[in-house]
């Protein structure tokens, strides 16, 4: 065990370095993070970053060359990721495809798909969206409707999507839908990925508790997919939503908004009962355990790419990232607030106020808590499949799929 | 003994219930978060009508001259349904302060109006992005004339008057200001809770009455945040039960796996967490509701007390309901949001946790000199 580079790592660092000096700007503090005015902003400067980022092989580094990446290792990948964190650039919005339509498209499509697909994935030119979830299918994705049938070569497409993050700016997405009612529930699907301006797919804005709208209805009026598009077997949908689930843990696990640094720095400057709040122990007591959970998680993750560098696939492991991190960012919103006493909950239009840091936290946490798989249902992957223990009785086993309750009844 | 409200107070309880029940408070809670009113004026005029304000009001002053219990289980109603009006500003607060410390002038002013809801009062003490202490408070009173900066006052937009904390001398006291005066300017301040509104208020040498002797000014504000705290304790459990109910009402009616999820055993255990965290809360409510209607020397403790475990049910209520709902408790369109908010803006109201667990301790240290 060893946490020096090695000499080749070292020249790497200073390489990645170097490059990110001569294209961003170093960050001035903690709290001079890139954000964009608006979402068409934020989008057109990712596209434009992630692109340069490309041009100079800096993009999907972990993927083969002939698609745009540069074939490194997982260490390297660690090393990038430590010096970007010390630059001020454009984040968001390509996760579910590079991190996780990207992997499914590797393993399932045709040479040329990769060909045509991947490229524009890694260059940012491209957005994906994934569509999973319905309104009676969330954590219970195997109890999901919406219908396809084959004619010919060509699929056709009804039913309904919900909570689809950046469907309103996607050029393309992963489907999973039931071609088979009859069959057993995890049976009966079957995994697409589809162009979004197909004729007869209306996307619908969903407001959130913050107030935003970053996720979407869907819905499907005899959409046609043609058959080449099909990804995995027909009827083998189940497992191939599998492999896109384990890399969303991977891809969206650590929650984004004020951490361990922030609630640092705030207790180091406030006020609290006639003294710093740094020197209060209760606040002490606090940072020092959120201290140990973010680098319980990052130390987690080096070794999981330890795993990974050896070869091995990431595992269920993995999604305690997302648990700990979105109930943390639950607290340290809280903790934030508090500390500004009355005055935290004021709204302050300013990027640089301390007040909307945690509260984009205090709403965004209620989200990470839910989205790509509940906390809940993460523990239930963690003691069943991770530590083996039995799974709960299935109310839904042996019984024909249209006769299953789901939903809201 | 007989630790339970009175068979009255709980047809009080469930008469303001059902009233708020009836006025789709909820709805109207979401409408001015919504919407560009400050407040629900016309929820606010029948709760007047319905003599909620001048519950503890003597009756020399038009009031019903009824106990705080009374009071009580009023708050936990207009908790549980979000009434979005600024009753905790101008009752649990203005009132208490001019009932306790104004002078028979100011309550033969004053007080009538209040009970009526004619008129609204609130308190404005915070100054900054930290708890108000007796050394950094700034706002400033010279000749009954006041000059400073309040910012996130809640109701300060709406309020007719206010009773606010200034340094006079070398010592805090509480003063009243017709906001409507001259050197009174009002800014409207936007929170995470727009169903509730605040503003800043700014005065130039605007014309302050002294409320009580200015050398008891701070232990006064104590006493009277003491009393108050206990109120919007009850506020807040009344939220925190509404929130669990919400949460066991989804659950039952929704199915994952073939089965409700309020099988689960996840969901099960969620909810009698927040079973156990509203009953700890409403047992400590009610001891805060005994020390304040019988004026108990145990009142700061009490206060604390309810304060502390109020919050924390409400906070765990809330957001567990919105993770109980899953997808459905992130929308806009559900109203779990409304009580997260709301949840925030009564923690931040009368000063944080942490400022109610210091006070907590220290009275227990108090109490307890060895
Ligand atoms: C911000 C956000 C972004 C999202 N983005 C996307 C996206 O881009 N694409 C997409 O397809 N989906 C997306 N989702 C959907 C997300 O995956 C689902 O909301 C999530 O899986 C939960 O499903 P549900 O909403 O149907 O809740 P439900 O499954 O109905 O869950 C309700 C409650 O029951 C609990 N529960 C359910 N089953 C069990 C069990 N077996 N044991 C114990 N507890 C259980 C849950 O933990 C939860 O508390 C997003 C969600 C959010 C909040």
């Amino acid at each position: 065990m060893d946490f020096n580079d090695t000499s080749e790592e070292a020249k790497f660092r200073k390489e990645a370095y170097e490059w990110l000096k001569a294209n961003a700007s170093l960050k001035k503090g903690p709290k001079d993070g890139w954000r964009a005015a608006s979402e068409e902003e934020g989008l057109e400067q990712v596209k434009i970053w992630q692109n340069k980022l490309y041009e100079s092989g800096w993009a999907c580094m972990h993927w083969p060359k002939e698609y745009g990446g540069r074939e490194s290792t997982p260490i390297e990948r660690v090393i990038w990721g430590q010096e970007i964190s010390k630059f001020k650039v454009p984040g968001g919005f390509l996760e579910i495809g590079q991190g996780m339509a990207g992997p499914v498209m590797m393993m399932y499509a045709t040479d040329d798909q990769k060909a045509r697909h991947l490229p524009p994935m890694a260059k940012g030119e491209e957005i994906w969206c994934q569509l999973f979830s319905e309104p009676g299918a969330g954590s219970d994705l195997a109890g999901l409707k919406t219908k396809s049938v084959l004619e010919g070569d060509t699929w056709t497409i009804n039913g309904q999507k919900i909570w689809t993050s950046g469907a309103h700016f996607s050029d393309w997405g992963i489907l999973v839908t039931r071609s088979d009612p009859t069959a057993h529930k995890h049976k009966g699907l079957t995994y697409f990925f589809l162009d979004m301006k197909s004729p007869g797919v209306e996307v619908r804005p969903i407001k959130q508790i913050s107030g935003g709208a970053n996720f979407n209805e869907v819905y499907f009026t005899d959409v046609k997919i043609p058959d080449s598009q099909r990804l995995g077997a027909v009827g083998d949908g189940w497992k191939v939503s599998l492999t896109t689930l384990m890399n969303e843990r991977l891809a969206v696990g650590d929650a984004s908004g004020p951490d361990f640094e922030e609630a640092f720095n705030l207790a180091r400057g406030q006020d609290l009962n006639g003294s710093l709040a740094i020197e209060n122990g209760a606040v002490r007591e606090k940072l020092a355990d959120w201290y140990c959970q973010k680098s319980g998680l990052k130390f987690a993750k080096y070794r999981n790419l330890s795993a990974l560098s050896r070869g091995e696939t990431p595992g269920p492991q993995s999604s305690i990232t997302k648990i700990v991190s979105g109930n943390k960012l639950q607290e340290i919103a809280n903790f934030g607030m508090d500390l500004m006493d009355s005055a935290g909950i004021l709204r302050m239009d300013e990027a640089e106020a301390d007040q909307s840091m945690y509260q984009y936290g205090f709403y965004g946490a209620a989200g990470i808590r839910i989205a790509g798989g509940t906390d809940e249902i993460l523990k239930n992957i963690i003691s069943e499949q991770v530590l083996g223990m039995p799974q709960d009785m299935r109310a839904d086993k042996g019984i024909p799929f249209n006769e299953i309750p789901s939903g809201n009844k | 003994m007989n630790f339970e409200f009175s068979a009255d107070q709980i047809q009080l309880k469930d008469i303001a219930r059902k009233f708020l029940e009836k006025e789709d408070s909820v709805k109207r809670a979401r409408a001015v978060l919504e919407g560009k009113d400050s407040y629900d004026e016309e929820l606010w005029k029948l709760i007047g009508e319905m003599g909620f304000t001048a519950t503890s009001i003597p009756e020399e002053y038009d009031g019903l001259g009824l106990g705080y219990l009374e009071l009580c289980v009023i708050a936990e109603e207009l908790g549980r349904s979000l009434a979005p009006t600024p009753f905790s500003s101008s009752v649990y607060l203005a009132t208490e302060f001019l009932l306790k410390l104004g002078s028979n002038e100011v309550k033969q002013n004053y007080l009538p109006k209040l009970a009526s809801g004619s008129s609204i009062g609130t308190f404005a003490h915070t100054e900054k992005n930290t708890a108000p202490t007796e050394l950094n408070i700034i706002c400033e009173v010279k000749d009954g004339s006041i000059s400073g900066t309040k910012i996130a006052v809640p109701d300060g937009d709406i309020a007719d008057f206010a009773v606010v904390s200034a340094k006079e001398g070398s010592v805090v006291g509480l003063f009243l200001v017709d906001l409507n005066s001259d050197g009174v300017e009002r800014v409207n301040q936007p929170t995470l809770d727009p169903s509730r509104s605040h503003a800043s208020l700014t005065f130039n040498n605007a014309t302050a009455i002294t409320l009580g002797s200015a050398k008891e000014g701070w232990e006064n504000l104590q006493y009277i945040l003491d009393r108050a705290a206990v109120l919007f304790s009850f506020e807040q459990l009344g939220g925190a039960e509404a929130s669990m109910n919400m949460a066991k009402e989804y659950a039952m009616g929704r199915f994952a796996f073939g089965r409700s999820i309020a099988s689960f055993q996840a969901i099960k255990h969620k909810l009698a967490d927040m079973y156990i965290a509203v009953e700890l809360a409403r047992s400590n409510c009610y001891y805060g509701a005994w020390a304040l209607s019988t004026d108990a020397p145990e009142l700061a403790t009490a206060a604390a007390t309810s304060r502390v475990s109020a919050s924390q049910a409400f906070n765990e209520c809330s957001k567990e309901n919105i993770q109980t709902h899953g997808g459905m408790g992130f929308t806009w369109e559900f109203d779990c949001h409304l009580y997260y908010r709301r949840c925030r803006q009564l923690a931040a109201n009368i000063g944080s946790q942490s400022i109610w667990k210091d006070k907590l301790i220290s009275s227990l240290e108090r109490a307890n000199q060895l």
